[in-house]
């Protein structure tokens, strides 16, 4: 295979990792909104949880993004 | 060269400068980097010029982002957390003006650039480090030794806590960096798409229609992650801060 050809496949076999990430934070949202649905009062609280929660899972998605970025432009 | 999505990063050199073989010049990002610095005390210094106590507007929006950087920092590093708030707020508006200046059209993003985000985030881990050994001697290795594991899980666990330490200032790094420099590159590509569409006669600029729609919205969805960033780096700041003021927790 052409070097060229195996980079083009690597960065796109490396946005699944975006994908599987995009899972994990439908997973966070999808249950905050259940729980604040179920607790309208509790909700506002856990606000700044819920970003950190977001933020260390989409790093990983980030981590596999710039891999592809790095085997496209680097 | 028009439709190259990199380009927009491109460092330029605007005043070169250089002394004993150390090149210090001027370039667009430190540019940008004074205008970040501008913007954020022009906006705190006028809002706040004629202070009442039924604020005006630009007073209630410098309040507001002060009482957010507060309650952040309050709620999860504690009151003790308080005297580490000028820095916080420092980094919080810095990230936010860079960001924001960046979504003006030709304008240089300087946090698409992971040196200034590294050293945004090294100096956080530097203050944590510091902080922590200072006030809590080599109490602040219980960091890394969580109590009420059991003995034979215990190497392990401190293993994997070391290495979570350890990652964490690429991770706080590399969030704010590709996710400016992900958010632009997409802006552009789909701003050549109306581009590329729009040169290929009438069906072509009926087509150009949907990219057009998909570059307005993305606009709109980067200034939220423009913020949005700015206030996670804030609220990590604030954790990593809790660490070292509570560690053993």
């Amino acid at each position: 295979m052409e070097a060229e050809a195996a980079k083009f496949l690597g960065a796109g076999i490396a946005c699944i990792g975006m994908g599987t990430a995009g899972i994990g934070l439908g997973h966070i949202f999808g249950n905050y909104l259940a729980g604040a649905i179920r607790n309208p009062a509790a909700a506002d609280g856990q606000f700044g949880r819920l970003i950190f929660g977001f933020a260390v899972t989409e790093a990983l998605g980030i981590f596999s993004l710039l891999i592809a970025l790095i085997l496209l432009f680097g | 060269m028009a439709y190259d999505p990199i380009h927009q990063f491109h460092i330029e050199k605007l005043i070169p400068i250089e002394i004993g073989g150390v090149d210090l010049s001027f370039t667009n990002s430190s540019l940008f980097m004074a205008l970040t610095v501008a913007g954020a005390s022009a906006f705190l210094l006028l809002a706040t010029r004629n202070r009442r106590l039924i604020p005006s507007r630009g007073q209630s929006a410098a309040e507001l982002t002060y009482q957010f950087v507060e309650n952040t920092l309050k709620d999860s590093a504690g009151s003790a957390g308080m005297k580490f708030f000028p820095f916080v707020f420092t980094l919080f508006m810095f990230i936010l003006v860079a960001n924001l200046w960046g979504m003006f059209p030709y304008f240089f993003t300087v946090t698409s650039h992971i040196i200034v985000t590294a050293a945004l985030s090294l100096t956080v881990i530097i203050v944590v480090l510091f902080y922590g050994f200072w006030k809590n001697g080599l109490g602040f290795l219980k960091l890394f030794v969580p109590s009420g594991v059991p003995k034979v899980l215990l190497p392990f666990i401190t293993l994997i806590e070391v290495l979570s330490f350890i990652s964490r200032p690429i991770s706080l790094s590399i969030r704010l960096f590709a996710n400016m420099l992900a958010g632009h590159i997409t802006l552009k590509v789909f701003a050549g798409f109306v581009v590329a569409l729009g040169s290929a006669g009438f069906l072509g600029i009926l087509g150009a229609i949907l990219p057009l729609i998909a570059t307005v919205a993305l606009t709109a969805l980067e200034f939220l992650v423009a913020a949005l960033q700015a206030y996670v780096f804030a609220i990590l700041t604030c954790l990593y801060l809790n660490d070292a003021i509570h560690p053993g927790h």
